[in-house]
């Protein structure tokens, strides 16, 4: 019964106590990380400071550290006790994606690895 | 932030005892799930623009045919349009309608501004001669981008759903919630975008 009561009061003024988490202050925080990276990753493939071949690292590291801050600063992923579901949810996201993504990359390299060229396929039929 | 519920001898309540959860957390937590069932697809679409990448079957290379001014613009105006969105979620919540119309115009011509240009650049294209027809690195490219751009305009028509709604409705509870959900769907479209600036355009800049 008092669990029904406290979820009760809960449910009514939820998106008010919210407002504590939706605030101006972490969404122009979040913005100007955003921003920061963002002319990060421009600047460094425009022009040449970082060495050609890390090139694709930084990029990556500069996007993965992006899309943290959109995750923690607008969409508002965090460890509360209310947020662990989301958290787990996001985990087996991020793993089905890593496997969808890598997976299909190292079995297509190994497929044209062990493939003979397009003229040595043309060869074989003459 | 979020005191532990207590019971009445004062111990903590674990959350599996604590009945069903509020509306606001189950909604929060089912569309999560549907944005993440939204990224799996994205997944699937980058990872074949990864594997075709290199296939232009004679054609150009992503290198000789995107313009990098064009995709920064792109960028600045997605981003923008997602903080305006989250102001827009605020003005909500706090219960000011005048703020609310306000960013709720700002971030739908900031979308449609990222709608426009993508459409001109995908034109530009065409016109070239370089559709999706031309090479499976093409196909690979114009599925990926134009999908994305198909969920960026649902989003711009569902911000106008959301708009008459308010204009109908007023700012009560649900309407916030589902607000709530608009704006974890915009942030989400940007998400994706980093994603598809920093692979498709910066990689193929640099190759």
């Amino acid at each position: 019964m008092l669990n029904e009561e406290t979820h009760h009061g809960k449910d009514t003024d939820l998106s008010l106590e919210d407002e504590t988490v939706i605030n101006p202050k972490t969404y122009l925080f979040g913005l100007a990380l955003a921003i920061l990276l963002t002319l990060a990753s421009f600047g460094a493939a425009i022009t040449h400071v970082i060495w050609g071949p890390g090139l694709p690292i930084f990029l990556a590291v500069l996007a993965v550290a992006q899309m943290g801050v959109h995750l923690v600063f607008f969409m508002h992923v965090n460890a509360t006790e209310e947020g662990e579901n989301t958290v787990l949810a996001l985990g087996f996201g991020i793993f089905i994606v890593a496997l969808v993504v890598f997976g299909s990359m190292i079995i297509m390299h190994n497929l044209s690895n062990f493939m003979p060229s397009m003229e040595e396929l043309m060869k074989m039929q003459r | 932030m979020n005191t532990a519920v207590l019971d009445a001898e004062g111990r903590p309540v674990p959350l599996s005892q604590r009945g069903p959860a509020s509306t606001w957390s189950m909604i929060s937590f089912g569309f999560w799930l549907f944005l993440l069932s939204d990224i799996v697809i994205f997944a699937s679409l980058f990872a074949t623009y990864a594997v075709l990448s290199t296939a232009t079957a004679g054609g150009p290379s992503g290198h000789e045919i995107f313009d990098l001014k064009n995709v920064f613009i792109e960028t600045c105006c997605l981003l923008a349009s997602s903080f305006t969105c989250g102001l827009m979620l605020l003005s909500a919540e706090r219960r000011q309608l005048k703020n609310f119309y306000l960013w709720a115009l700002v971030t739908w011509v900031l979308g449609a501004a990222f709608i426009g240009l993508e459409v001109t650049e995908f034109s530009d294209l065409v016109a070239r001669g370089y559709g999706p027809t031309h090479s499976a690195f093409l196909s690979a490219f114009f599925t990926l981008v134009g999908t994305h751009g198909c969920h960026v305009t649902s989003g711009l028509l569902w911000l106008l759903v959301m708009v008459a709604q308010v204009a109908t409705l007023g700012l009560r509870t649900m309407v916030v919630r589902r607000l709530f959900c608009f704006s974890l769907f915009w942030h989400a479209l940007d998400l994706v975008w980093i994603g598809v600036f920093t692979i498709v355009y910066l990689g193929a800049a640099h190759a």
